[in-house]
């Protein structure tokens, strides 16, 4: 693995099986225990700096961080020194300084984690860049496409909605594509981005004709704030064209699953029965969402190193090879 | 893994598949692993632990076997197959992954998580006999001590361990030893399972050949 989670495109094959299967045991190794902790990441500080509202990452990070033993200091921009025109430098900085091992970072720039991560040597997750990626939720819905379908190879996900606007949408194609899954993005043309062309996966216009050969379907949020301007006549429209209902629902293959990222829209882009129906996993997204980000930090921090590997003092007999 | 290797070949092959790239060492050249356990002894030394531990528990009705992964779970089922053997019933078998409890992950970086399968009812109030293929430094036994102590309350904890090689850093010892085998910090054990790596048997060798082994095997290769 990198030293920082940026881009689900970053991922080999290997990396990406490896944070699944590692999320895997951890959900194992907690399975039916009283005490969900464990001392893997002891004195080890985890910063939350998020300049975007987020409620379900922001709180499942500092899950995951907590469950490890790490320290946890959230810092959003409000009530913050970045409400009074701190730069992201001089924050990154500063959180630096204080000793933070990791930073997870949501912005709405596109690219600022990467910006971050030549600024700090700590590690940096990105939690939500702009319109651009959100790695840790293409891992998640990949473990949770995994545990209930069984397999990714071959794997037929329609990816339905707001592309355009959807950091979510960008990083699950990149996954699920580096993963072996057929991905179809499903949106009306005024919700594609520009470039979606060069994307690794099918482009289509017409939600009913891909749904019956569809494994997994993922909805995507309509990101009305995002918007400035028409991207389509009406809601109501939208809906009829590209939400789930109880009707096309039923033209998925029997053991398809239904997936969100949330926060839903009920009644634009899903309705309340599809989003409560056994096929959705959006409850199951969420719990899994623990499980894969105490993997990352794991990856990430589990074995950090003060010193270069070749400057460590050998310790001969400590693991021995027996 | 490949099961290339019978038992009567006059070469031996370190730990697993994962060294066939390199040329086999053979007996006599002093550089190599040379055996101390053959199968058979392996064989006779898990079934004398089965015995004891049913013998030291007066049976085995509140026992529950824990292997510490990787071959620590092939030992742990091994044995309790044959305490179930002795007593009639089956003895609850899992595996206890002590990754996450280590403290050398700072020194060595973070390694693969292997999986954790503790029996459906439990270690309340129950023995657990914890299962390794070598005892070294102890480190291990410390880690698998402190993660039993998150998922329950055993009423006690008991050791068992196919090669005690010495050279403790901790106040830790086997309740049930297969063979002491007195080593010097520089040599290396090598427990061969069939299961992992086509045969039975337990090799001494010297630090840098297996050094090189153990880059490839390395998960398989703890203290």
């Amino acid at each position: 693995m990198n030293r920082h989670l940026l881009s689900a495109g970053d991922l080999s094959r290997d990396d990406a099986l490896l944070v699944l299967d590692t999320a895997a045991d951890m959900d194992a190794a907690l399975a039916g225990r009283s005490i969900k902790k464990l001392p893997t990441l002891r004195g080890r500080t985890v910063v939350n700096l998020f300049f975007e509202d987020s409620t379900r990452t922001r709180t499942s990070f500092e899950v995951a961080a907590k469950r490890l033993s790490a320290d946890v200091i959230n810092f959003s921009a409000k009530g913050s020194s970045l409400s009074k025109g701190e730069s992201l430098k001089d924050t990154a900085l500063t959180l630096e300084a204080m000793g933070s091992d990791a930073v997870v970072v949501r912005h709405s720039a596109s690219g600022a984690p990467h910006r971050l991560a030549t600024w700090i040597r700590g590690s940096v997750v990105n939690a939500g860049d702009g319109t651009h990626e959100h790695p840790t939720q293409a891992l998640l819905d990949a473990y949770t496409m995994r545990r209930r379908t069984g397999r990714l190879e071959g794997l037929s996900v329609a990816i339905v909605g707001d592309v355009l606007h959807s950091r979510v949408a960008r990083s699950n194609v990149l996954l699920l594509s580096t993963l072996g899954a057929d991905v179809t993005v499903v949106a009306p043309p005024t919700l594609l981005p520009v470039g979606v062309g060069s994307w690794p996966c099918h482009i289509s216009y017409d939600l009913d004709a891909v749904m019956p050969k569809s494994d997994v379907v993922m909805m995507l949020r309509v990101q009305h704030e995002r918007m400035q301007g028409g991207f389509f006549p009406t809601t109501r429209e939208y809906s009829r064209r590209y939400g789930l209902d109880a009707r096309r629902m039923a033209a998925l293959p029997d053991d398809a699953i239904v997936m969100h990222p949330g926060p839903m829209n009920r009644g634009v882009e899903i309705a309340a029965e599809v989003a409560d129906s056994v096929r959705s996993t959006i409850v199951e997204q969420v719990a899994n969402g623990v499980s894969v980000r105490m993997a990352v930090l794991y990856l990430l921090l589990g074995g950090l190193m003060e010193v270069d590997i070749s400057d460590a003092a050998p310790v001969p007999h400590e693991r021995g090879v027996a | 893994m490949t099961a290339a290797h019978s038992p009567d070949d006059a070469t031996f092959r370190i730990g697993s598949d994962a060294a066939s790239g390199s040329p086999r060492p053979t007996v006599g050249d002093p550089s190599v692993a040379h055996p101390v356990l053959e199968a058979s002894d392996v064989q006779r030394a898990l079934t004398r632990i089965a015995h004891e531990i049913v013998e030291r528990n007066h049976g085995a009705t509140d026992v529950v076997i824990l292997g510490i992964p990787t071959r620590g779970v092939t030992l742990a089922r091994r044995i309790a197959a044959k305490v179930g053997e002795i007593e009639g019933r089956p003895a609850p078998v899992g595996g206890l992954d002590v990754t996450m409890y280590r403290d050398d992950l700072r020194l060595r970086g973070v390694r693969p998580l292997e999986p954790t399968d503790i029996p459906p009812a439990g270690i309340d109030g129950r023995t657990v006999v914890l299962i390794d293929d070598v005892l070294f430094s102890g480190r291990t036994v410390r880690s698998a001590l402190d993660a039993l102590s998150d998922i329950g309350r055993p009423t006690a904890v008991q050791l068992a361990v196919l090669i005690d090689r010495g050279h403790r850093e901790l106040p830790i010892r086997a309740d049930y030893v297969g063979k002491n085998i007195p080593t010097s910090l520089t040599e290396t054990v090598h427990v061969l399972l069939a299961e992992h790596d086509g045969r039975d048997g337990v090799l001494l060798g010297p630090a840098d050949l297996s050094r090189e082994a153990s880059a490839a095997a390395s998960e398989e290769a703890r203290p």
